[in-house]
């Protein structure tokens, strides 16, 4: 079992491995480390994503570490880098809140365009394959074909939707789907929500509103609130968490479209500046291509030699 | 959206304005301060490092640390260098970059190929466009060539019957998909080309003036999906091929742009989510890394938040001096020169009454969100960083216009304290909401009257005198001889920011 996680990932990451860590590599084996490599180094960092921020501080300990003559060579900056970043990450909660009883409910938020009802369509078979009832609620009223985009999910995974009047109040559908998974008695109720920017002052009133309006009608729920976020944005991905965080009240991140880019170095930016623990990664487009995110593992995976 | 952009442009030069003699050390100081702004604004680290040194390059060439005024010899140089960078009006082949538009071709249809990454926003831009092309009068017919992603038929069907009904213009919008040939990811690839061609017989045998075929979001990795695009090339050639491209996209990803542009030789670049609080990364990459021209610019979640992009313009943006040529320009969309000389003449002769002041309004709102058009304007731009326009009030205000007789509209002096109830209770506000307006309606038509005849230092004035006596109270700036005769001429980046100072 944790063989295939680990393989999947790996090949999920396939492109992330090839660019960032082998050209990080390319660029580190063999050579004797010096102020130029360490230029370099920089130069790749900042290439990939990784951020202003998390670069100078990896940067600033790689100096340090260098002058005290603790390193050396290329391979030992590597050794570094991957035991640096392993330690960013320290033992934090990354599972899904679940209700003890009751359906827990899960709401799923973003910018336009992230993913998310692809992710909530993997989220759901996996839960359902974990033999959990689910059932989505869909809230995203908005955006043209996105209710049918949900159906079309829910249909394939064989769960159910609850739907409301295209143009119309997302909080209704939210109260709606809370009052259906309570009388079918369901595990799981996601709530698809529609793309907004974190810009749009009202739009993330309405989410705050829909948010008050779940909690109104089950106890403790939301239980989880996933913010998704593209694997392939910029720095903004950082602007995203900090305002969804304060108008959803975010627990956790799905991070989308891994498999999208050549580097995701976003995800070390996301753990260097926001405190919100990334529970899964996208790397593919079926539904099956989830995973819960483990930073060990991630990292092993990132830095995994080619046999 | 350039706000951080901005402040690390303008405190670079601000330093440089407060010394006496400059030497190319201090501009090399003043730029290691832009480069960190520019690389958190996610914009291309090659890009950010060539666009210093040519700054830097520039300065010393022109002599800024000679000049009597260094931080105005330095907007200029940064300005100029950031116009080349957003497009320097050359193609690769050094042929002049036509401004943005759709080609019109004979025997029709022209037709254009969206491309790009899942979720960057195809679809919608599809829509945009269309309501673009509406706007100016040419019919469309919008194509679904998108069979993976579930439901993005239908998606596409009715952004068609929005723009079709909602967006004005007097041309149609047509509709074409083959809904039953869709599949799950990476089953229906090759479809896609038969969809496309008999989209185009229909749109021939409608006699559409433009085709637009929305395809698949797809990875520039995948090669069997990038196959199908291909396919789409090679059988339908179309006029443009442009790439749809999220603002909001990091380092990396400006690279998937070039490959896509390298495996499909596109012909611009649309940029969308413009409205976020993006630093702007994507757009000072993109042109640069991929050597395609950013055309449009999406602006919003509505059909028409759609914008020709220039590059000076957006220069003249990122550098806080606004941008009132395209104000203009909107401006000039919405009004004809002679409804802008009518509304004069009345203002003039002090007849405007609250119908045209509603027309006036609404006009205005069309333009797009207040906030947005407030931005243009020069030097507001960073004044609005944090401010909350309301659009509420402007629903407030014309719900009251509405719940008046025709006779109050035309005299508002008739408004007594009895109908000033009824209105306000039409209308779901206050008494005094009504009062204020009645209020504000005779300082404007007032000051308007009088400001027919100024020339524009004192419109200038009368207005901050307006605004003085409280007038206004900050309610509707300047609607009064809004969407006159303007020259659309663009004043260069060096008179508009000495008037600024001016000031």
């Amino acid at each position: 079992m944790i063989k295939s996680v680990f393989s999947k990932l790996k090949k999920g990451l396939g492109r992330t491995r090839e660019s960032f860590v082998g050209q990080l590599r390319s660029l580190l084996t063999g050579r004797k480390l010096d102020e130029a490599l360490i230029g370099e180094l920089e130069q790749r960092l900042i290439e990939s994503d990784v951020g202003v921020q998390a670069t100078a501080r990896l940067i600033d300990g790689v100096r340090t570490d260098f002058r005290a003559g603790k390193l050396t060579k290329g391979e030992d900056v590597l050794d570094y880098l991957k035991r640096e970043l392993k330690s960013m990450w320290p033992h934090a909660d990354r599972a899904l809140h679940l209700a003890e009883q009751g359906p827990t409910v899960i709401l799923v938020t973003g910018v336009n365009g992230v993913g998310k009802t692809t992710s909530i369509a993997k989220l759901c078979g996996a839960m359902r394959d974990e033999g959990k009832t689910v059932m989505l609620g869909a809230c995203d009223t908005f955006r043209a074909g996105a209710v049918r985009q949900l159906e079309i999910w829910a249909e394939r995974l064989g769960v159910e939707v609850v739907k409301g009047m295209q143009g119309g109040d997302p909080a209704a559908v939210a109260f709606d789907a809370c009052a259906a998974a309570k009388a079918r008695g369901v595990d799981v109720l996601i709530l698809d929500t529609a793309g907004r920017l974190h810009t749009q002052d009202p739009l993330m009133r309405q989410l705050s509103k829909l948010r008050s309006v779940v909690a109104k009608q089950i106890e403790g729920a939301p239980h989880e609130v996933l913010l998704v976020l593209d694997a392939t944005s910029g720095q903004n991905a950082l602007r995203q968490a900090e305002e969804f965080g304060k108008s959803a009240g975010v627990t956790g991140i799905f991070l989308s479209k891994l498999d999208g880019t050549a580097k995701g170095g976003i995800v070390i930016a996301v753990r260097e500046s926001c405190d919100l623990p990334v529970k899964f990664v996208g790397v593919g487009e079926t539904p099956a291509d989830v995973q819960p995110f483990d930073p060990d593992q991630f990292i092993d995976a990132m830095f995994a030699e080619d046999e | 959206m350039f706000d951080r952009l901005s402040e690390g442009f303008n405190s670079a030069i601000r330093k440089l304005s407060g010394q006496g003699t400059i030497t190319e050390a201090n501009v090399r100081e003043a730029m290691a301060e832009v480069r960190t702004a520019l690389l958190e604004a996610d914009v291309n680290l090659k890009v950010v490092d060539q666009f210093c040194e040519q700054v830097i390059a520039d300065a010393a060439g022109a002599e800024v640390t000679k000049s009597l005024k260094p931080g105005q010899e330095m907007i200029g140089i940064v300005h100029r260098r950031l116009v080349d960078l957003l497009g320097d009006g050359r193609t690769e082949d050094g042929q002049p970059t036509p401004p943005p538009g759709i080609m019109k071709v004979s025997p029709g249809p022209t037709i254009i190929m969206m491309s790009g990454l899942q979720g960057s926003g195809k679809t919608t831009t599809c829509g945009k466009l269309a309501a673009y092309l509406k706007k100016r009068g040419r019919s469309v017919m919008l194509a679904a060539a998108d069979l993976q992603r579930p439901a993005a038929v239908e998606q596409l069907n009715i952004i068609a019957d929005q723009a079709n009904t909602d967006m004005p213009g007097g041309a149609q919008v047509h509709f074409y998909g083959e809904p039953e040939k869709c599949a799950e990811y990476g089953k229906a690839v090759g479809v896609a080309v038969a969809v496309c061609q008999s989209a185009l017989k229909e749109a021939r045998r409608l006699g559409v003036d433009v085709l637009i075929l929305d395809t698949a979001g797809r990875l520039h990795v995948n090669d069997e999906l990038m196959g199908e695009l291909h396919g789409v090339r090679r059988a339908l050639n179309p006029h443009h091929i442009f790439l749809v491209v999220d603002a909001m996209t990091g380092q990396d990803a400006v690279n998937s742009a070039k490959i896509f542009h390298e495996k499909l030789e596109v012909d611009g670049i649309i940029l969308t989510k413009f409205d976020s609080d993006t630093r702007g990364g994507a757009a000072l990459s993109v042109k640069e890394v991929t050597g395609a021209p950013i055309r449009y610019i999406g602006i919003g979640e509505k059909l028409d938040a759609l914008e020709e992009f220039h590059a000076d313009r957006m220069a003249g943006r990122i550098l806080g001096m606004g941008d009132v040529v395209s104000l203009v320009e909107k401006a000039q969309e919405e009004v004809s020169e002679a409804e802008a000389e009518a509304m004069q003449a009345k203002m003039a002769k002090g007849e405007m009454t609250m119908e045209d002041f509603l027309k006036q309004l609404r006009t205005l709102r069309r333009m797009g969100p207040m906030k947005q058009i407030l931005g243009l304007l020069p030097g507001l731009g960073p004044m609005l960083k944090d401010a909350n326009v309301d659009e509420g009030m402007f629903d407030k205000t014309e719900a009251m216009i509405q719940s008046m007789t025709p006779q109050e509209r035309k005299s508002p002096k008739v408004i007594n304290p009895s109908r000033r109830r009824r209105i306000a209770q039409g209308s779901g506000t206050e008494t005094n909401d009504v009062g204020q307006l009645v209020k504000q309606f005779s300082a404007i038509s007032k000051v308007s009257k009088q400001m027919a005849g100024m020339n524009a230092k004192s419109k200038v004035e009368a207005v901050k005198e307006m605004q003085r006596s409280g007038g206004m109270d900050g309610m509707m700036p300047g609607l009064g001889g809004f969407g006159g005769k303007g020259s659309t001429k663009s004043k260069s980046p060096k008179t508009k920011s000495r008037r600024k100072k001016s000031r």
